[in-house]
């Protein structure tokens, strides 16, 4: 196994005497995306911050494709491209300036940058507002142009901090498509978001924190095999009775054709659905009433 | 290096030229004040200073403040503006070193004292026909105090919390250094007590030096007025640069 970032006994602790990381070990694997959870406060964004040089470590080791972060700083720059939870850009500097700029602190030169700021801006839908000052544009355009700036100097590992926050549905599901493309041409990514569905449909791999410790590092495929009761609302055609029953499901009538069923371990979706028909009721559409990386994360966390 | 560099000169330089209204028209409107005042109203009384006009006497002395209050003010507004917006993280993760970004900054300082210094010596022709005793003194007096109150700019900037942390150095230590460092009166005319403290004065020095270049007349020697300047440099740039090394008020501790 090729790793992209490792982590050994990794720990903060803030002048304030908060100990936001207590000892984390992560690895994430060459070209994998990589999902880090935790609600807020659990020490995502100090991992984040320590692995992007922004924070000193209070002790642990990282490393970046092998290379030790303290013995070759500028290397493990060059592969890490940082998108953070703030903004973090000078509001008053047009967008294609931004750009440049970031690619010339990586020592990259205008011509090349032109080139790599058009492809990027094009690519965000941010081109014909190139030359408009960052404050003018709205919070998804400030997250894209953001997520631009860190693939100016071509990392091959993209940190994604809440990337879609305050991001529309459209824009959002484009950039979806857009970051599983750089992760299919090879780029690791590692995404931290509380959109759990984010995660759960765009991520290989998963660790959990909470508190500072990693509660879960896993595959999200084991994972979410874990979540063995999933609650199901059915809207069905026919008008519903109060005695509808599935073996093995706890079945509640919402309203005439509305039912919730919380699936036993050992019932697929057909069994619920074959049952019904059996009882003369066919089934129009069907959801879960909750993400099921959602309740294992409460379940995780809480 | 030299591109990271040339990215941070090129945006220091469009940052103050893009607010020229608050950055280069104010020294200028200032100055025409000064000269009128001091120079045109009082200075027929006055007569004459180390052997010139009045008039002639302060004007090194106006360009030099003008270098001094603009080399520091951009340092300590840009560099604590990058902290304010958090921008300054965009050169903390990348391959920057920390003395190229010292540097940058600098020159930034270097080229705002430039532009604006030559903006009121032009201003400065309207009123009086300017003297140039020697290029080369006022070329490397210029930069030596540019250099030097850029980087005093930056450390200020670094412990700046506050947008008041970045006025009340100019204020209440730079101005009053200035105006009691020879601008307006030579200090042989000062009495001896006064007169030994000046001498702790590094703009004295500056200012000395500066009006030697301009008009031939100073009272500290060339290489003493150079000297002292310079070591202050070294000093403010080995404190500059650790600060970055250490990222005090950059990196959350």
């Amino acid at each position: 196994m090729t790793l992209a970032l490792s982590t050994d006994s990794l720990t903060k602790i803030y002048s304030n005497n908060l100990e936001a990381l207590k000892g984390v070990n992560l690895r994430v694997e060459k070209g994998d995306f990589f999902a880090l959870l935790g609600s807020n406060g659990a020490g995502k964004t100090t991992a984040i911050g320590i692995i992007s040089g922004l924070l000193k470590s209070t002790s642990g080791e990282v490393k970046i494709n092998g290379l030790d972060q303290n013995k070759h700083a500028n290397e493990v720059k060059k592969m890490i491209g940082l998108m953070p939870q703030e903004f973090n850009f000078n509001p008053h500097e047009p967008n294609m300036e931004i750009l440049m700029n970031q690619a010339g602190y990586f020592g990259i030169s205008r011509a090349e940058a032109k080139i790599q700021a058009e492809v990027l801006l094009k690519k965000m839908e941010l081109w014909d507002r190139r030359f408009d000052v960052a404050q003018s544009l709205s919070g998804g355009m400030k997250r894209r142009l953001m997520l631009a700036r860190a693939l100016m100097h071509k990392p091959s590992i993209l940190i994604l901090d809440e990337p879609t926050a305050g991001v529309d549905v459209e824009i959002r599901k484009s950039m979806w498509d857009y970051l599983t493309q750089l992760n299919k041409e090879g780029m690791t990514i590692i995404l931290t978001t509380h959109y759990l569905e984010e995660a759960e449909s765009l991520c290989r791999n998963i660790a959990i924190l909470n508190d500072g410790d990693l509660v879960e590092q896993t595959n999200m495929k084991k994972l979410l095999l874990k979540a063995k009761r999933q609650v199901l609302i059915l809207d069905t055609i026919e008008k519903l009775t109060n005695n509808i029953s599935i073996a093995d499901c706890d079945c509640v009538v919402i309203d005439d054709t509305t039912l919730q069923v919380a699936q036993g371990e050992n019932t697929s979706i057909s069994d619920v659905i074959l049952s019904l028909s059996a009882q003369n009721i066919n089934v129009s559409h069907l959801r879960s009433s909750q993400n099921r990386l959602e309740a294992l994360f409460l379940s995780i966390t809480s | 290096m030299w591109i990271a560099y040339k990215t941070i000169v090129t945006k220091e330089i469009l940052r103050f030229v893009r607010i020229w209204i608050q950055t280069i028209v104010p020294p200028v409107i200032t100055t025409s004040l000064y000269l009128l005042i001091f120079g045109g109203l009082m200075g027929g009384r006055i007569g004459q200073m180390q052997g010139v006009d009045y008039l002639d006497f302060i004007v090194p002395g106006i360009i030099l403040m003008t270098v001094i209050m603009q080399s520091y003010a951009n340092t300590v507004s840009s560099f604590f503006m990058t902290k304010y917006n958090n921008s300054f993280e965009e050169l903390l993760v990348s391959t920057t070193p920390n003395w190229v970004i010292l540097l940058g900054f600098v020159s930034g300082g270097v080229c705002r004292g430039l532009t604006i210094g030559l903006a009121v010596t032009f201003t400065i022709s309207f009123f009086v026909e300017i003297q140039i005793h020697s290029f080369i003194v006022i070329g490397i007096t210029f930069l030596i105090t540019s250099v030097m109150f850029a980087l005093a700019g930056f450390i200020n900037a670094v412990f700046a919390k506050t947008f008041d942390d970045i006025s009340i150095v100019p204020n209440f230590v730079l101005l009053p250094l200035t105006y009691l460092g020879g601008m307006f009166y030579s200090i042989d005319i000062l009495p001896s007590f006064w007169r030994s403290v000046s001498i702790f004065n590094p703009i004295y020095y500056m200012m000395d030096a500066f009006r030697m270049g301009f008009l031939g007349v100073g009272s500290v020697e060339l290489w003493k007025a150079f000297l002292v300047p310079c070591i202050m440099i070294i000093i403010l740039a080995l404190i500059a640069n650790r600060l970055l090394s250490r990222g005090v008020s950059i990196k959350t501790e």
